[in-house]
């Protein structure tokens, strides 16, 4: 179980502030990894916010996030929820322990085309 | 004309083709592309968390390489080219970091984002000129119906990358229209195909691609053009039935020195 991590914490390591969202949803509509969250990134923005941190810090949602920017780029008020996203993740993997993607996982999920793009570019997501 | 240039890991490896004939067409037009010496992987994706300062640093070695040699940077990968250039962004907009990251560097100068970088494409927009690539041509398209896939990391966050519109771009659509293409408008070209999740979920990879592939032939396209590897990979490895190449192939086979694209 990792315990919050203090809001304001987030709040520097994102540079994201979510008093300006205004719940319009579009970061959460066009997310493509929406199906696969159990926490979307509007509920990001604003669990956030009221310091409701330990359920996201808990929650497989964090490793879903494609880092596609659409969440960034689409956001009517500039709030850029995937920053939010990242911060949550990056405070979870920096504990010992806590690597989402082992060295030792890697060769199951190889296949003989996987550009060496998608090895590091999860490692750097999923692991410190 | 010599420009510095970062090729990055998957070109050397996977993507060999999406770095051999971007050399060899950039020759064609006079351009010499110099690799960076020793540059090391830009880590595939950009970490925004402001206490992350580690992983911005090879690609900081880079263009401060390239800025002190007083040459632009020229990337072709699409993940390379977002990291390189949101990392410039973040030394010349943020003081603090850029001083963290110059006690690592050390070497008596800090860098502060002055370099300026171009994608392969830019380079070819903005420094070529389409107008002359029409004129360089020798095996035009014949009107081959191209998709262009710009997938996200060419595109966005649009405020730093500032290629082309994010929601309308063009870039790549002129392109195969000056290689004598017809380039095929398609509503998910600027969508995610699911990127590194292929690791670990290749259900939801799958997912994503499958809307791109089919969204892009019922718009009519023949054949799908990206500049990135891990979308090229996603959308074959989900099933196209369409051939997906490079942009650079598909260049080097107009230009003449690359034979046919197709398989």
């Amino acid at each position: 179980m990792n315990k919050a991590y203090p809001t304001e914490e987030l709040l520097r390591i994102s540079g994201v502030n979510p008093n300006k969202c205004m719940k319009c949803g579009k970061c959460s509509a066009t997310c493509p990894a929406y199906d696969e969250m159990e926490y979307h990134p509007h509920q990001f923005v604003s669990m956030v916010n009221s310091g409701d941190i330990e359920p996201l810090m808990n929650s497989e949602s964090i490793f879903k996030c494609l880092s596609c920017f659409a969440c960034v780029d689409r956001c009517p008020r500039g709030v850029e929820p995937a920053k939010l996203i990242e911060a949550v993740r990056i405070a979870v993997v920096r504990k010992q322990g806590n690597n989402h993607l082992l060295a030792d996982d890697v060769p199951n999920m190889l296949d003989d085309e996987i550009p060496q793009q998608a090895i590091v570019s999860a490692f750097r997501k999923y692991s410190k | 004309m010599k420009l510095s240039y970062f090729p990055g890991c998957t070109l050397k490896n996977k993507a060999k083709s999406l770095d051999i004939y971007a050399r060899k067409s950039s020759e064609l037009f006079g351009i010499t592309l110099e690799e960076i010496d020793n540059w090391q992987c830009c880590g595939g994706v950009y970490s925004t968390a402001k206490n992350d300062v580690a992983t911005k640093l090879a690609s900081v070695r880079a263009l401060k390489q390239a800025y002190e040699k007083g040459q632009a940077l020229v990337t072709v990968c699409s993940a390379c080219h977002n990291v390189i250039k949101q990392t410039n962004h973040l030394m010349k907009n943020d003081t603090a970091i850029a001083k963290k990251i110059d006690r690592y560097i050390n070497d008596g100068s800090m860098y502060t984002g002055q370099a300026q970088v171009y994608h392969y494409l830019e380079m070819l927009r903005d420094i070529v000129g389409f107008d002359e690539i029409r004129k360089k041509v020798v095996n035009p398209l014949n009107g081959k119906k191209i998709g262009a896939y710009y997938g996200c990391l060419l595109l966005r966050p649009s405020s730093v990358m500032q290629m082309d519109n994010p929601e309308n771009p063009t870039i790549m659509e002129e392109l195969i229209s000056a290689l004598g293409g017809q380039s095929i408008i398609y509503a998910n070209r600027n969508e995610c195909c699911g990127g590194y999740i292929a690791m670990e979920s290749g259900e939801l990879a799958r997912k994503k691609s499958n809307q791109v592939i089919e969204n892009a032939k019922k718009a009519g396209a023949e054949m799908i053009i990206t500049a990135c590897p891990l979308c090229r990979y996603n959308l074959i490895k989900n099933g196209s039935d369409i051939p997906v190449v490079y942009f650079t192939e598909l260049l080097a086979q107009a230009l003449g020195i690359k034979g046919d694209t197709n398989e």
